[in-house]
Parts: C-alpha cells; structure tokens; sequence
C-alpha cells in the first residue's frame, strides 16, 4: 500500500511528461489526476490505520548509499507525523489536479504541467517519508526543483525565470546550513538515520565542538543549522524574499507547493527532529524569535500589498510564523496542527483567487476588481469561509488551531513565549484586517476595472468550484474534528507517541481567560471595522497613507530586502567575478605566467638573433676582439 | 585467466588507427570506412571493459589482470594490472571515446581521419595511464597523451588555436619534466619503478618531500589546480567539441588518479604534510572560479571554469583520506567525466548550427529544441549536484569527508554548492529560457539521432548511479580500505 502511495504520482509524472504527446492531453489530465487521487484514497487510509489502530512501518526501497560507516536507505517511514502530512500532501495535490484541468484549459503545455505536479507529489512524499537526512535531503531538493520548473513554468516571461532562479538560489542558502547540520549529524553519531541518531542524542547533549575557532554545543549547533534549513524553505525572515516572487507560478501551484506542503517542510523538519530540538533551548528560543518576526513582518506587508496573490503569499509566510513559534515553545503538535489546517484554508484562499484572476483574466491588481460579488457567488463565498477559516473566526479550523498556539506560547511561562503570545495576538489582528481588505476590494464596492466589461465576469467551470468546496469544508470541520486528536491532552500518548518527543510535557492547565476570549473578539471586530475603512469611507486609509509617508512606502517596498540583499550579495558577487577574471586570472597569472615565459624567452631569442647578422666583417670582428682576449688573458698569466 | 584483457584494451584502438590509416583517402566530408572502423573498434573496446568489469573480483584489493613482460632489460618493465580504482577510469575512457568519435560526424569535416586517428591513438594512451603499474611505462603513456590533444586543438581548434595549444602544452610540460625527475631519482633511490614493490618498500622519508612536490607540480597542472589552472579555459575555448569532451572527461581525470595511486600511495607522509596546502589550493578553486564562471560570457569558458570548481571538490576529497571523501572524490570524477563530456556536446549542438559559443546570441530555444532543452537540464542539474544524479553523491560524500577533516574548510567547499547553482541555472536561463529573440535561432533543429543517442547514454548512468550508485561505491571500496590502512600504517611509522 505505501509502495503503491508513493509511487503513483511518479508513474503519473513520467507517463505525462514522456508519453503525454501520445495519449493526448486529456488523457494524461485525467491519468495524473486520477494516480494521485489515487494515492490520496489510500492516505487516508494509512491515516485511519494510525489514528485507530496504531499502525507504524518503516520499509526499505533498497540501498542508496554505502560508503564506510556511512549506510542509506531508500526508505518508507509511517507513524503519526508522516501519515498527517501524507494526507496533507495528497489530499491537497489530488484537488489541485482536477482544478488545474479548468485551470489551464488554454495553456498549449498541459502535460508538461501535469507531470511537474506529479512529480512534485512524488518528491513531496520521499520528504516526509524518509526514515534518514538524506532521503530527507533528496526530498527537500526535489521539491525545491519542481518548485523552480513551476514558478518558471511560463518561461517566456523573465520574470517569471528570474523569481525560478531566485527561490532556487535563496534555498540553496538555506540548503547550505542544512547540509552542514547533516555533516555535523554523521560526524557526531556516524549515521543519518533518525531513530539511530535520535536515540544517542542524550549522550551528546554536553559535547562542545569548535566551529570557526569558537566553542560551540554541538547540539545548538546541529540545531541551528538544520533550522536555518527549514528557514529557506519555509520563506522564514531573511530568506523569505523568494516567496512573494514565486508568485510568478500559476496560481494552483502557488495553491499546492506555496501555500499547503513545500513550504511547510520546514515545519516538518522541526517537528520529526523534535527528539533534538528538544534538547537545545538555544535554538528553540531562536526558532520562537524568527517565527514570531516572520508573524509580524509578513502580516505588516501583506496590509499595503496590491497584488491578491502576492497578499495570500505573505499572509502564507506569516501563518508559517506562527506554525514555528508553536514549535519554539515546544508546542510540536500544535504546529502540525496548524499545519494541517492551514493546508486546507490557505489552498482554498489560493485556488479561490486563481478563480478569481481566472475570471478577470489574468487580472491580479485588487484595485482593479470589486462589485462582483453577485457575478461569482461560488467563488465568493467559499473565499470567505477560507478567510473566517484563516482569520480565526470562532469555530471554524483556524480558530483552533491559531487560538492554540497563541495560548500554549502564552502557557510556556518563559520570556519568548509570553512574548510570542503577545505578537500572536498582535498579528492576528493585522491578519484580520489583510485578509477582510482582500475580500472587501475584490468582490465588494464598486467595480473598478476599465479593460473588462463586468458582463464578461462570469463565474469559473465546475471542475475548479468542486475543489474549492471539498477545501471549504475541511477549512471550516478541519479544527473541530481533529482538535482532540491534535492538541487534545491526550493527544501525546494516543496519537504522536515516539514521532513527537516533549521532554517538558505540555501544561493542561487552562490559560487566563482574556488570553481565550480576546483573539476571537479582535477577530470578529475586525470585520466591520474593515468594512468600514475599505469600503465605506476610504478617506481614512487615503489619511493614513499620506501622514505616514515614509512607513507607507517601507511596507510597500517589504521593508527593502530585496534591494539591500541586490547591494549587499548580487552586485559584489558580479564584481568579484569580474575582478577575479580580468585582474587576477587574466591580468597576473597569466601575464607573469605563460605568456610572460613566452616573451621572455622570444626577447631573449631576439637578442640571439642579433648575433647572426650574416655579414662577414661582423663575425670577422667579433673573432678579433675574442681572439685578442684570449691572447691578453694568456700574456698576463 | 591468461588472457591479456589489458593489453589488448590498449592495442586495439592502436590497432584500429592503422587500419584507417590504410582506408582510401576519400572525400573528407565522407570518409565512411574511416568512421565506421573508429566506431567499431571503440565500441568493442568499451564492450571489452565492460566484461572486464564482471569478471573484476571487487573483494580483493591486490592487483588484477596483471601482466609483467621485461622491456629494458633490468630496468623496465611492462607491467599493466587493475584494481577497483583504475577499473572504473576505464570505462569512462571507453564509453566518452565512441560517444566522441559519433559526435564528429557533425562537427569535423576537415582531415576526417587524422582526427579519428588522434582520438584513437588518445583512447589508448589514457587506458593505458590507468592500468600502468610501472612508474616509466605510467610516464610515456601519461605524457603522449599530450600529443594528440596539442594536435586537436592546434589543428581543429578555433582561431586562436595556435595561442591555445602553446599554452596547453607549456602548462603541462612544465610540470611533467619535475615528474620525469623525480621518476629517475626514485629508481637510483629504490632501484625499482615498479609500482608494487614501491608500495611494499615504501620510499624513505627524507626523499618524500621533494618528489611528492614533483609528482604534484604535473598533476595540479592537469587537474588544473588554481593558480596554474589558466590553460583549461583557453584550450576549451579553442578545442574542437570532440577535444573538449576528452579534455574534460577523461584527461583531467589522469591527475586525480595520480594524486590517489602516486602521491598518496607512493608518498604518504609528504602527503600528509601537505594537506594544508592542497585544501588551500581547493578552496580556492572552488570558491574562486566559481566566481569568475558567474561573469562569463563563453558557454564553452563558463564550463571550464566550473569543471575547475568540481576539480577542486576532487582534489579535497582525495586528501581528507577519509573513506567518504576518497569514495566520493572518485564518484565526483565519474561524475564529472559524464556531465562534463554531456555539457561540452551540449554547447557543440548549439554551436554547430549557430556558430556562436556566447551565451547573448541565444535565449528561447526551449520552444524549438525541447528534446534538448530536457536532456541540457538534466546536465544542469548533475552539475548542481542535485539529489537523485551522480554529482550529488560525489559532492556530498567530499563535504562529509572533509568535515571530519576540518569543519571550516568543509563550511568554505560548502558554499560552492550555492555558486554553482548560481552560474549553472544562469546560464541556462539564459540559453533556453526566455523570449526568442534572435530570429536566426527559428532555423535550428531538434537534436537529430545521434546527438539523441549521444546524450541520452550519458544521461543515463548520469541518473542511475544518482539513484543507486552502488556499484561503482562496491567495486571502489576495497581498494579504498586499503590504501586507507596502508596510509595511516605508514604514518604511524613516523610517530
């Protein structure tokens, strides 16, 4: 069965993208839909399998890697956190499927599509798979990969391969500390495989190691290094600039690798190393202290943003905060949780505003939509439960699970915690107020576009609204149904068990009751009071704007990373190549190298040249004068 | 198991280029016999190696195939063997050179024959560099490979071909005549050249120094090491698409062999004292050239710089002379000899119809070169050193060998890996990305049968071994453990 899971979407990538000029590109929409829906059936199984019966396996595919002590498999790992992001994963990616059907019905390069979101399944699932850090590794940069051929996938526009390389590169960065945190793993333990390396860790936990002349615990280290991993991934603060710009993509897969899974490895790889995260309380204040930046940060920009999909990116990168404060506090599961349920509300925001762009088309600016509500109810409607769900609105899915994290950071009872619980709340708010903008400028207040008649608005097939209602459901059960499961105090004994390590178990106390009751009222305030500023009486916003100039334009311009990092990497790195070349290799090595010896040698051979004047009177000369030397040198001895 | 396989690996592509030395001169641009008995004896060459590859016992690590016929009487002796090492360099020597000689059906149409020839008479020289157990017999074959390549890229080359093969030349011979040295006084030291016995005896301490710095002015030439590494670009640059294909694949491959079988095998406790220098000199390749390969505007340049980047992860694997780092170094080899050959085939196709190797003229060729635009990724990729294609086992086994080694230096060899993506995904944006923007690029075709066929058999171990590369990890790894155990036996001598 796990075989058959994982595989599906490779048979479907390679079907697709080998043979898809032969069986036609509705064959193989249909044949790539159906394989992953397939696989996503048979998750929801292995999920039932380990709620109910606690099932776990770990099966080997066969050898990848030996070398010395160093032995890797290609392996198929279930327990709990695997079999959650297996239904996360296929869930989202069978629905994605069948809504890029509708979607790119007038794209020409539909299998290559098709088989790039196969294959994207495919190496999603050898990611939260895997039972070691290499196939962790491989999976890591198989998405990373097919998030790159995605983002690129209208290669005619450069920007669009501009923003491809940028997310390749800016993970790479990331990759960097991950694969120096797996080196640190195999030097330490000589083995990358989890439960080996997870079960010496008590024995490590005092080992100092020396890392560029400074003396460093070797497990903060292991710990930062891998998280600076998950950073990359998941878009955290400082390498979260190609997220937004990844926006280039079509919008289902912004929906799927953007919003539901890709970016949530990060919180992945947190969660499964749990077993030594919990070990280092550097790192964990550090993760709390970078989720909570990214919160807020990402919520302050996604306010002024214009473009709807770039507004759903931050509000992403935001969400993705929270998910690795819970994880600083120690609060895994509730991370995951909010993984899980972001995964539903966020892909319904995403392919509800590719609905959206889709109607318009190809419009993105929200300040060229509006009044449409009544043209594209579906739409509507379920892109408001996705907001309820993502604002936190009592009783849908984000208000359990946001609300949890929000407690458990305030329940830690450290510095960070109370402190992440404050911006929780904080960014909340914010969220609210994006997320209710967003809604309100695009299907509310007059309309705005001037290149489209509002009757050619119409509402998108029923391929692409069927998916967005499966997602609306679980946006707004999701939390209701899976709380206990979760977050429940149980949940640790009856469900994670070994996959999720708490060292300090979670409190079951219940926090203050401002703490429960204050994030759902901001909430739901926040909805007429959006109402108010964005439709009613715009002046206000237009006030704000102009007294605040210079805030106004650092939101705008996300706080200018992209132009500092543009001065401070990109244009050195350019000038340091160039320097290199045309001074060093060119200007020294070569000049006082080969062609210096080449010269050399044919100005000494011109001087030698000079001897052989081929006049007689000359040598005669030159005979005499030697002649006569000689002849003194004997007299005077 | 009498039969000579070695010898007859070396003398059949010898034994080929006579025979088309005897062909009808015809019309160059269809010399037909000529190709057709190239292709044939290389072919069965690599047929040969491949047996030879089976019947290899991975289990021993004593010399195999061995054969040893007196050639100076007393003083030199033909004596060829194998063993889990040079096996492998083999058979990238007899798949690069029919994939080669296929390749000069579009490319080469002036003096067909004599380039066959040198291609041939090259293929055996290289083979014979790796089987060579006698330090003389290594130096002539290590040497005359010279020979064919000044010729290839003197004669076939591009317009400052004359500038480029001088330069090659003077580079290479600069550094061999210190081995040559170094090779006589190893015999009036040891009274043997025999590779063996030299392993037995071991070479006495106070020599070690000075011939490991021989040994290792010609091998850091051919590798090419910075700051001597100046050559490469130039001879790629000028070097017909064949040339830089073997240049790339298999010649600079001769060095890293030579730093593992001699330096380290011969010299080990000057090794050892050099470390520091070596991973300097890495570092510096790495980081280095993988700046300069940022800027460049020569496809052909772009690549040699990053084949001198992936030269430095070689040279710094061997030297940790950790199992994972010596193992990786050679799978980063392999590696590197089959996405290099595919990236300089890759460059030959596009120059071929447009005869332009800089990047500017070209940009959207993806719409009219899928087939290629799909296999030149694949090639991208594998130089990345992406999971799941040979490069990243190579890449990844070095940096894990060289962190037990040093962690700064392993953090410094690290950073390569975000500069090659870098140059690699820029350049290929670059080329096959974009908007079609030059109308000349309209004519180009598709990759036709043979370029299909030369590209997809380097493309597919290039993925198999990405998957599962263990069979060239079990046939290495005897050999390894051993020159491992001898090394660290040999410098706990000195302590």
């Amino acid at each position: 069965m796990e075989y058959t899971l994982v595989f599906l979407p490779l048979l479907g990538a390679l079907l697709s993208g080998f043979f898809g000029r032969l069986i036609g590109d509705r064959n193989s929409e249909i044949l790539t839909s159906l394989l992953v829906s397939i696989s996503a059936i048979l998750s929801f199984i292995i999920f039932k399998e380990v709620t109910l019966n606690n099932y776990e396996n770990n099966l080997v595919i066969f050898k990848w890697i030996t070398s010395g002590l160093l032995e890797v498999n290609w392996s198929i790992k279930i327990d709990a956190v695997s079999s959650v992001m297996l239904v996360v994963v296929c869930f989202v990616s069978s629905l994605v499927h069948i809504y890029s059907i509708g979607y790119m019905s007038h794209d020409p390069h539909k299998t290559r599509f098709m088989s790039y979101l196969s294959l994207f399944t495919f190496a999603m699932l050898m990611l939260v798979t895997s039972d070691n850090f290499l196939q962790l590794f491989f999976g890591w940069e198989g998405v990373g990969l097919c998030s790159y051929f995605l983002i690129g996938f209208w290669f005619k526009k450069d920007s669009a391969n501009k923003a491809a390389i940028k997310a390749f590169i800016v993970n790479r960065v990331g990759d960097f500390g991950f694969a120096l945190g797996i080196f640190l793993i195999f030097y330490l333990f000589g083995t990358v495989n989890y439960d080996e390396v997870f079960s010496q860790i008590p024995q490590y936990i005092n080992n100092e190691i020396s890392f560029f002349y400074i003396s460093l615990n070797a497990i903060n280290l292991i710990c930062i290094l891998l998280f600076i991993g998950a950073m990359g991934k998941s878009a955290q603060f400082l390498l979260h600039t190609w997220l937004p710009d990844a926006m280039e993509g079509p919008t289902p897969v912004s929906a799927l690798i953007h919003a539901a899974t890709m970016v949530t490895a990060g919180v992945f790889l947190v969660v499964r190393c749990s077993p030594i995260f919990e070990y280092s309380q550097l790192a964990l204040n550090f993760i709390c202290l970078v989720g909570m930046t990214t919160a807020f940060f990402a919520a302050t920009v996604a306010i002024v943003q214009n473009d709807i999909k770039k507004i759903i990116a931050y509000s992403t990168c935001s969400q993705l905060g929270y998910m690795f404060f819970a994880a600083g506090v120690g609060a895994y599961n509730v991370a995951m949780f909010h993984l899980f349920t972001h995964a539903f509300f966020k892909a319904l925001l995403f392919l509800g505003s590719g609905s959206v762009i889709h109607s318009f088309k190809d419009e993105q600016d929200i300040r060229n939509m509006g009044g449409v509500w009544k043209k594209l109810p579906y739409t509507w409607i379920l892109m408001i439960i996705g907001t309820l769900a993502l604002t936190g609105f009592p009783f849908l899915s984000g208000y359990y699970s946001k609300d949890a994290i929000i407690e458990f950071a305030y329940m830690r009872g450290n510095f960070f915690g109370t402190l992440a619980a404050y911006i929780g709340i904080f960014t909340a708010l914010l969220t609210a107020v994006y997320s209710w903008r967003l809604i309100f400028k695009t299907f509310h207040g007059s309309y705005e576009n001037k290149n489209l008649k509002i009757e050619s608005i119409h509402e998108s097939p029923h391929i692409m609204v069927i998916p967005l209602i499966i997602l609306a459901v679980g946006s707004a059960f999701a939390g209701y149904l899976f709380k206990e499961l979760f977050i429940g105090p149980l949940s640790s004994e009856n469900f994670w068990k070994d996959s999720i390590k708490f060292i300090i178990p979670l409190t079951t106390d219940h926090p203050p009751y401002w703490v429960i009751y204050l994030t759902p009222i901001i909430v739901v305030s926040a909805i007429p009071i959006s109402y108010y500023l964005f439709i009613k009486n715009k002046s206000i916003t237009l006030w704000l704007v102009n007294e605040n100039k210079p805030l106004y334009k650092f939101l705008i311009n996300k706080w200018y990373f992209d132009e500092l990092y543009n001065y401070i990497f990109i244009l050195p790195s350019k000038k340091i190549g160039i320097f290199l070349w045309k001074n060093i290799d060119v200007k020294t090595i070569d000049r006082f190298g080969p062609d210096g010896i080449s010269s050399i040698i044919k100005k000494l051979s011109d001087k030698a040249v000079k001897f052989q004047s081929g006049y007689i009177y000359q040598y005669a000369f030159i005979m005499l004068i030697g002649f006569s030397a000689l002849l003194t040198y004997l007299i005077i001895l | 198991m009498n039969f000579p396989f070695l010898s007859s690996l070396i003398l059949l592509p010898l034994i080929g280029s006579f025979f088309i030395l005897i062909t009808k001169p015809g019309k160059n641009t269809n010399n037909k016999s000529a190709k057709y008995v190239a292709l044939f004896t290389s072919f069965s060459n690599f047929i040969i190696s491949i047996y030879i590859w089976y019947i290899f016992d991975p289990h021993i690590f004593d010399f195999q195939f061995v054969e040893n016929k007196s050639w100076i009487n007393g003083f030199i002796n033909y004596k060829v063997g194998i063993d889990g090492i040079s096996i492998l360099f083999i058979i990238l020597t007899t798949l690069i050179s029919p994939l080669c000689i296929i390749s000069v059906n579009n490319t080469v149409t002036n003096k067909l024959k004599e380039f066959l020839i040198a291609i041939l008479v090259m293929e055996s020289l290289m083979i014979g560099v790796f089987c060579s157990l006698d330090l003389v017999i290594f130096y002539l074959f290590f040497e005359g490979g010279l020979i064919p390549m000044f010729l290839i890229i003197g004669i076939w080359g591009g317009s400052r071909r004359v500038y480029s093969a001088f330069k090659f030349f003077l580079f290479t011979l600069l550094g061999s005549v210190l081995m040559l040295v170094a090779i006589i006084s190893i015999f009036w030291i040891n009274g043997t050249t025999d590779i063996v016995e030299l392993y037995k005896t071991g070479i006495h301490v106070k020599y070690q120094y000075l011939l490991w710095l021989a040994f290792f002015s010609s091998f850091a030439v051919k590798t090419p090491m910075w700051p001597v590494h100046t050559w490469l670009p130039d001879a790629h640059v000028e070097a017909p698409t064949a040339g830089s294909v073997l240049l790339a694949a298999i010649l600079l491959k001769m060095a890293g062999y030579g730093f593992i079988r001699f330096s380290i095998g011969l010299f080990p406790v000057a090794s050892e004292y050099f470390i520091p220098l070596i991973y300097f000199l890495s570092l510096v390749a790495i980081v280095y050239t993988s700046f300069v390969a940022l800027m460049q505007d020569d496809m052909k340049k772009l690549i040699a710089y990053s084949s001198v980047a992936h030269m430095g992860y070689v040279t710094l694997g061997i030297f940790t002379m950790t199992q994972q780092g010596l193992e990786g170094s050679i799978v980063q080899m392999i590696s590197h000899g089959l996405v290099s050959a595919a990236l300089f085939l890759c460059v030959g196709v596009v120059y071929e119809r447009m005869h332009s190797r800089l990047i500017a003229s070209y940009g959207g060729i993806v719409s009219i070169m899928p087939r290629y635009a799909v296999l030149f990724m694949i090639f991208t990729l594998a130089a990345i050193g992406l999971p799941g294609t040979s490069g990243f086992i190579g890449e990844f086994l070095i940096l894990m060998g060289a962190f037990k080694k040093s962690i700064i230096v392993a953090t410094i060899a690290t950073l390569g890996v975000i500069l090659g993506a870098a140059y690699m995904l820029w350049l290929y944006k670059r080329v096959i990305f974009g908007k079609l923007n030059n109308i000349e690029l309209i004519k180009m075709l598709d990759l036709n049968k043979s370029e299909t066929f030369i590209l997809v058999s380097l493309a597919i171990p290039t993925l198999v071994f990405g998957f599962y590369p263990e069979p060239l990890l079990n046939t290495i790894e005897v050999s390894i453990n051993n020159l491992i155990d001898t090394y660290n036996y040999q410098i706990s001598l000195i302590e």
